[in-house]
């Protein structure tokens, strides 16, 4: 069996030797690069380009600017969640009479190098008139705020409302009432590998893009529809991917410059983008305010949340539209029964980077606030905070249950699961029981340590569908297309073993092809944890279809019973005694020359997403006087149902626990009050290194496997990363019980906590 | 990939020994090593994450040293001893040890930063047989990975190590 066993990757021979295939990789005949033109201000009207001086350059081959667009393009519409109300605020592929925030793309030059191109591109003469811009969420909203888009009459583009019950009613029977405001800045995935787009065009106007990624089949579609083609005529092609975690993929103004530029050249243009320039370019995501009012009584019960979120969108609504603040709002009770509640977020729009998703999007945030909020109530009525996440977990007779609340169109319903499980694992293997004293002991000796528990519900399986295509060859290779693609979590070694698993031949016989728009009829691609359910499944059902196939012409030619056999080892074996009654290589010849086609497909679909969960938990160390925080020990139990490859999972896991971690102490897209960003850069933006990721035990838990689909994965992409902040915030609390730190805003800064330990003297 | 025109007088004549194989090219005195590498010499092997020397997946070995090959001119490359991630494996096709870990050990996902890692671990092996998981920590630690949380790439090299020291025996 494949399924559940840890197997090599399949993707890491190509990737170890330098024979990885990455966009900028790729070279053609007479190649040329471009540069994109951005915004040097957060706010401003364009008044005049000149581009004449850089034309005359030596080796310029085209500049563009707006109005060399055609004049009924379209703006970029929204992927996810699309609103008719959003539609003014969206963003076109070169900005036309206004800016928006630094990093707005204004011009496109191309050059037949990148050093030429970036030469010239000090030459083209752009006039601003500098609008003052609005860098906070809060801010934009006040009637004086600067407008951003004066066709929308409002900063506030959206308002998302949910209600059960009346909290208003239940806060007033309340034995307890807290009130909150916390913070999550801005950061994103910052994948080691810029975008980059390779396209060419060749004389018959047929367009091949490299470089696509993520949702390979949607861009394509909406490629042809922006430079009004043909689907036909364009094809897209995955190459291999320095990391996505959210960011890369989506459509962006690139996606439709560069294939503009190879039209109008008739020749091949390549864009990667620098660093400095992702900073500003590429969807940032997470920037959120809360301010939370809960009401419980002297047990811990919580029977009421009021949350008004303040949802910091940037410049402009890309392609995620309203997805990440409606996923914050619908999984912000995460595993708790909150018998009354009353979420509104604001989506405000500022003059910075326009954002969308990035790993957990929305739970990163909502997880902060709600487990900070959890033991922020322990705190109050001075009771074990774990014990308080007990006496409010949804139980798992309660199953299915609905915290009546909606997002991405579909209420939110909890599968299956025991929440106080994942908890009880971790609270085993940390020692919360003898941790007291384990603490006294460390005091004594003047070092402070902490522990910090953090519960989490995840979201994975998005559907509606997902496609697989598999095919048995008559060498008896296997080819298995499939509409998901690969941004490094090894969705092709995962695929090939839920293949082999069905056909009963070894995983690495197996070759999955994706992320080619003419090898691959459709797909929705690889997001939200979706590969392994959603795709996996499909992946699982197409090769079923096979298997039975097989079986059939094998049944027919021995003279049994189809249900007496079954495929193994690479061949037909009796089911009961797996005695081999026919080599699959004898098989696969009779179904040639009776010219049956052993190629099968499925497309798999879904309702409802599923929704995996579990607990982290940190014990830290801080020291008092510089404040500077070390992770003693890092546990995280989930519960994912089913797992295809354990390896790949605990890959993920640790993975994302590292990026977590960067959001939670060291990563912020910080900008300064006249919308520069000041932390764009890797000497100013720090990324977590070898030195700050601590070693990270999982447990990976198959104890509830998914009911909604025949695999019972419930995905692992993004359980790592989405409750990390709260469990070292908790610690650092825990470790400072008797100062009353407020720890409401991320990062967890090394400053913030010596500063507020200076101010704060001890409340005994 | 120059036009012999103006630009001809501009460009240097420089050889490089890349993997024991000796290159001779022309190139504009401010291109980088990493782009003389990549687009000239058509090693891609050698990838390009920040071009401000952060990052560390440019990284290289040139005269035995680990190098950022984004924070050199490729005309000061010029006469050096270059080894690339190309160059890892041995003349019969067989994968270095530190190859071998990271496929072992699950020391990769995207696999973008794993060249610079892998030449970056590759001097500290030459230098430390036996290093510590610490010691492993800190060598690594001036290349950035977003995949793996970096355990299982110290997993890697200590398998390698291993694997290293027993192949000295």
């Amino acid at each position: 069996m494949s399924i559940g066993a840890s197997l090599k990757r399949l993707e890491d021979y190509n990737l170890l030797t330098g024979r990885g295939q990455y966009v900028g990789d790729l070279q053609f005949p007479d190649q040329c690069e471009a540069v994109i033109i951005r915004s040097p201000h957060a706010h401003a009207i364009i008044r005049s380009i000149d581009v004449e001086e850089a034309r005359r350059f030596d080796g310029v081959l085209l500049i563009l600017t707006a109005s060399d667009l055609p004049g009924d393009l379209r703006p970029i519409p929204m992927r996810l969640s699309p609103d008719p109300i959003l539609e003014k605020a969206l963003q076109y592929p070169l900005a036309k009479d206004r800016v928006r925030y630094v990093g707005d793309p204004v011009a496109v030059i191309v050059a037949k190098d990148r050093y030429m191109a970036e030469d010239a591109a000090d030459f083209i003469k752009i006039e601003y008139d500098v609008l003052p811009p609005v860098t906070d969420a809060v801010q934009s909203l006040q009637p004086d705020a600067p407008l951003l888009h004066p066709d929308a009459g409002t900063n506030e583009v959206y308002l998302i409302y949910s209600k059960k019950g009346d909290v208003a009613e239940r806060l007033k029977t309340c034995e307890h009432v807290l009130k909150e405001e916390l913070y999550v800045q801005r950061h994103s995935g910052i994948p080691m590998e810029t975008r980059g787009l390779l396209a060419l065009c060749d004389e018959d106007e047929r367009l091949t893009v490299y470089g696509a990624a993520k949702v390979v089949h949607f861009n394509h579609q909406l490629m042809a529809r922006l430079l009004n083609k043909n689907k036909e005529d364009i094809r897209l092609v995955e190459t291999d991917c320095g990391g996505g975690f959210g960011p890369r993929g989506e459509f962006y103004p690139e996606d439709y410059l560069i294939p503009f530029a190879a039209m109008r050249l008739k020749r091949p243009v390549r864009w990667i983008e620098d660093r400095l320039e992702h900073f500003k370019a590429t969807n940032h995501s997470r920037e959120q305010t809360h301010q939370v009012t809960v009401g419980f009584d002297g047990d811990g019960r919580i029977y009421a949340l009021r949350d008004e979120i303040f949802f910091d969108q940037g410049g402009y609504i890309r392609t995620h539209g309203t997805t990440v603040p409606s996923l914050t709002q619908a999984m912000l009770p995460g595993p708790y029964d909150f018998s009354d509640i009353e979420i509104v977020t604001h989506l405000a729009l500022t003059n910075k980077t326009p954002v969308g998703t990035y790993r957990g999007p929305g739970r990163f945030e909502g997880t902060f606030v709600r487990e900070r909020v959890i033991d922020m109530v322990a705190a109050h009525l001075k009771l074990d905070p774990t014990v308080v996440r007990e006496r409010n977990y949804i139980r798992p007779e309660q199953m299915p249950y609905t915290n009546g609340l909606s997002a991405l169109g579909q209420i939110v319903e909890f599968d299956s699961g025991n929440y106080a499980e994942t908890l009880d694992w971790a609270r085993k293997f940390m020692g919360w029981d003898s941790f007291p004293e384990k603490q006294a002991r460390a005091r004594q000796e003047g070092r402070f340590i902490g522990l910090g528990f953090a519960s989490f519900v995840e979201k994975s399986g998005f559907g509606p569908w997902e496609f697989a295509e598999v095919e048995m060859r008559p060498d008896g290779r296997v080819i298995c297309k499939t509409g998901l693609t690969e941004v490094g979590q090894g969705i092709t070694t995962t695929l090939a073993q839920i293949c082999s698993d069905q056909l009963g031949i070894p995983y690495d016989r197996i070759s999955v092809v994706h992320g080619d728009t003419d090898l691959v009829e459709k797909g929705n691609g690889s997001f939200a944890t979706r590969g392994a359910v959603v795709g996996g499944s499909a992946a699982w059902h197409a090769a079923g279809l096979l298997k039975e196939k097989l079986l059939e012409v094998a049944a027919g030619e021995l003279a049994v019973p189809v249900d007496m056999l079954a495929l193994k080892d690479g061949s037909v074996v009796y089911s009961e005694a797996g005695q081999v009654v026919m080599l699959l290589d004898d098989l696969l010849p009779i179904c040639l020359e009776r010219g049956i086609s052993l190629c099968e497909e499925y497309t798999f679909h879904i309702d409802h997403m599923t929704y995996p969960y579990g607990c982290h938990a940190a014990e830290v160390e801080l020291d008092p006087d510089t404040g500077a925080l070390h992770i003693l020990n890092y546990y995280i139990a989930y519960d994912i149902g089913r797992a295809i490859n354990p390896m790949l999972v605990e890959g993920q896991l640790v993975g994302g626990m590292a990026q977590g971690l960067g959001g939670a102490i060291y990563e912020e897209l910080k900008y300064d009050e006249i919308g520069q960003l000041v932390s764009g850069s890797f000497m100013d933006y720090l990324i977590p290194t070898s030195m700050e990721v601590p070693e990270v035990q999982t447990e990976i838990l198959e104890n509830y496997p998914s009911p909604l689909n025949p695999l019972g994965v419930k995905g692992a992409g993004e359980g790592g990363t989405v409750a990390v902040a709260p469990a070292i915030a908790n610690a650092i609390v825990n470790a400072l019980q008797e100062y009353a730190i407020p720890i409401t805003s991320l990062p967890l800064r090394p400053e913030r906590i010596r500063e507020a330990l200076k101010q704060m003297k001890p409340e005994r | 990939m120059m036009e012999k025109t103006a630009e001809s007088s501009r460009l240097k004549t420089i050889t490089l020994k890349v993997n024991h194989k000796e290159y001779t090219v022309d190139v504009e005195p401010r291109m980088l090593l990493s782009d003389v590498l990549r687009d000239v010499l058509r090693l891609t092997g050698t990838h390009v994450g920040c071009e401000h020397g952060v990052c560390g997946a440019c990284t290289i070995m040139m005269d035995e040293r680990p190098v950022r090959s984004c924070l050199v001119f490729g005309v000061q490359a010029d006469q050096a001893e270059i080894v690339t991630v190309e160059g890892l494996e041995s003349e019969n096709g067989e994968l270095h040890p530190l190859q071998k870990g990271f496929w072992e050990k699950h020391g990769l996902q995207c696999g973008f930063c794993t060249p610079g890692m892998l030449m970056t671990a590759c001097h500290l092996l030459e230098h430390n047989p036996d290093p510590s998981r610490e010691e492993i920590r800190e060598a690594i630690s001036g290349n950035l990975c977003r995949c793996t949380g970096y355990q299982g790439i110290v997993d890697a090299v200590e398998y390698a190590a291993k694997e290293m020291r027993e192949r000295a025996e």
